[in-house]
């Protein structure tokens, strides 16, 4: 177990190294400078702030400072914020996105789950064709629309939900942009759900249990489920990106101060320090929900040994 | 059958034996069993009409899609001449929307052909050499998927600024990762085949035996999964244009006519309405096409 948990962290080393190269470089290599502001600033000034930054050296030199920071933990200051350190930034915002993210993985595990099973359960019959068609629509309707339109009709049509801002986390603010991040996921999950409650009830195993004669509750609940979520676990990792991914439209359109904002204005102006903090953030978080994901899968199937 | 008697030299008997000997390929099936899911069938008509609307269409609208008109601003639709209504600076949404489905399509297509030759070719030759090669390639896919991806293509679009041909290229080499695992899979169980045995006796080298043998019979996922990525990509450059770093204006994309829509909604709600439709029923046709493809191609459960 150690062993295999040693072999993923040697293989996530160099990948988070890559990614921070590459963001680094790609960063780099934009036209514009942190410091082009409404105002020109003197040759003198602009070579002063430069210098300050460190940005005077060698884009090479630039490179391994950074680096040896990174390794120390500490993610530099921001270039636009004056005053504070990309780390302080970080944990400023990662709140809301966090919030935000767990509140959908959990609702959509939960609810994909349950529609998952129950259309395999009901296989062919009209419950599976609407789960079904609710998966297909989930796949087919973005966040970038689903968010706008529920804005429209719940919040300033019908003034049931406010429509935009955090307000400090306040329930009614929260449950718009949940669903919209939720939805999407429900749709994938329960039709993994599905799929692999389909095949798992058509096994060896689970006749066994049926001749056995075990109620049909407990072979759903104790033997087909736990073989029937397995791809689920894989899904991990893609979720999460999933969700990242969406999180960045959904807190730009009910404005929410999260890392996601944070992220698309930052990269615009030029903000190294802060879009390299966040790259490396969810590089690492995305890193490290695999090798959960690998870890569980482990456990819950026998079949995969760890080597 | 039809019960004939088949005597020895009967015209019915060599018809009947011409027509058993022609047989029926995997293809002529596989088409068969297309077109009889009505939801594939139904995406295809429906793709088939919206891509025509996006060719030609643009051509037979009033107005261009970036001509201003300053007197009808905010037109509803159905008023002015104008379909579907105009937009906050008087254009045309019915043009607009045309213009933004012909690029959107165009974006689909143009990626997925970029992400399908480097992900066939990448995953071809990984899985026809295998051992070591097959081991590092596969690696840097391993490596590449656990990237948050998204990332990229924004630091991509906000270095080189977003030009259309870039977005192509950065969806295009974002979407191929899947492709490779599909079509290397496909290759170590093609690889032992008689027939690639035999193209081998008969003295072709690897490259050749690659191009003629293996790319060909991997085809059929191939174009499952295509289907499945054209609506993937569509939907990422929409992403892109609704951050605003896609498609830059006056060129519309699906993505920029929502984001827009999205911006003016409580003013005119039909700019959101209808390009949020056509984006909505141009995914689920290439959805309904790639699962009627997979279980025509691929009928696991049969």
């Amino acid at each position: 177990m150690l062993r295999f948990i040693g072999r993923r962290l040697l293989i996530a080393i160099p990948t988070l190294f890559l990614v921070i190269t590459v963001a680094f470089f790609m960063m780099r290599a934009a036209p514009g400078s942190p410091f082009d502001g409404d105002r020109k600033l003197s040759p003198e000034i602009e070579a002063n702030v430069m210098a300050k930054y460190g940005m005077d050296r060698p884009l090479h030199e630039q490179y391994g400072a950074y680096l040896a920071g990174v390794v120390q933990g500490d993610l530099g200051p921001s270039l636009k914020y004056k005053d504070k350190t990309v780390l302080q930034i970080l944990q400023e915002n990662y709140r809301v996105s966090l919030t935000l993210g767990l509140s959908a993985i959990i609702l959509a595990t939960v609810i994909g789950v349950s529609l998952g099973v129950l259309a395999a359960l009901r296989q062919n019959q009209t419950t599976d064709y609407v789960v079904m068609t609710i998966a297909i629509l989930g796949v087919c309707i973005p966040t970038f629309v689903t968010a706008p339109v529920l804005v429209l009709v719940i919040a300033s049509k019908l003034g049931w939900l406010p429509s935009a801002g955090w307000n400090g986390g306040a329930l009614p603010n929260l449950i718009l942009p949940i669903v919209v991040l939720t939805l999407p996921q429900v749709a994938i999950i329960s039709r993994l759900t599905r799929a692999g409650m389909v095949e798992v009830l058509r096994s060896n195993y689970i006749r066994t249990a049926r001749a056995k004669g075990l109620p049909e509750n407990r072979i759903v609940r104790r033997h087909a489920l736990r073989a029937a979520i397995l791809p689920l676990v894989s899904y991990l990792g893609p979720a999460a990106a999933g969700l990242i991914t969406g999180s960045l439209v959904v807190e730009k359109i009910f404005n929410l101060p999260g890392l996601g904002k944070f992220f698309v204005i930052s990269a615009l102006q030029r903000d190294y320090t802060v879009v390299m903090g966040m790259v490396i953030f969810y590089a690492a978080l995305i890193l490290i929900l695999n090798l959960i994901a690998d870890l569980l899968h482990a456990v819950l199937d026998p079949r995969v040994r760890l080597s | 059958m039809t019960g004939t008697i088949l005597t020895p030299g009967s015209r019915v008997g060599a018809e009947t034996m011409e027509k058993a000997a022609r047989g029926r390929s995997l293809w002529d099936d596989a088409r068969r069993r297309l077109l009889r899911n009505k939801a594939a069938v139904g995406g295809m008509i429906v793709l088939g009409l919206l891509v025509l609307a996006a060719i030609i269409g643009p051509y037979f609208t009033p107005y261009a899609y970036d001509q201003i008109n300053k007197d009808h601003v905010w037109a509803p639709p159905l008023t002015q001449g104008h379909l579907l209504g105009a937009d906050s600076l008087g254009r045309d949404l019915l043009a607009r929307l045309l213009t933004g489905l012909r690029v959107s399509l165009a974006i689909g297509l143009v990626a997925t052909t970029v992400s399908l030759i480097i992900g066939v070719a990448w995953g071809a030759i990984a899985g026809y050499l295998g051992g070591r090669i097959d081991e590092i390639m596969m690696r840097v896919v391993d490596v590449l998927y656990s990237l948050p991806f998204i990332f990229f293509v924004i630091l991509l679009m906000v270095t080189f600024g977003s030009n259309i041909i870039l977005i192509f290229v950065a969806i295009g080499a974002v979407e191929w990762l899947t492709m490779s695992r599909i079509v290397r899979g496909q290759t170590l169980s093609l690889k032992h085949k008689e027939f690639v045995e035999a193209a081998r006796a008969a003295g072709l080298g690897d490259g050749g035996i690659i191009a003629k043998h293996i790319i060909p019979n991997l085809l059929g996922p191939v174009v499952v999964y295509v289907t499945l990525t054209i609506p993937a990509v569509i939907l990422a450059e929409s992403f892109l244009s609704f951050l605003g770093l896609g498609v830059q204006p006056p060129m519309a994309s699906l993505g920029t006519l929502i984001a827009n829509g999205a911006q003016d909604m409580e003013l005119a709600w039909w700019l959101l309405v209808f390009p949020s439709l056509t984006m909505v029923v141009t995914l689920m046709s290439f959805n309904f096409i790639g699962d009627g493809l997979r279980d025509a191609i691929d009928p696991k459960d049969r």
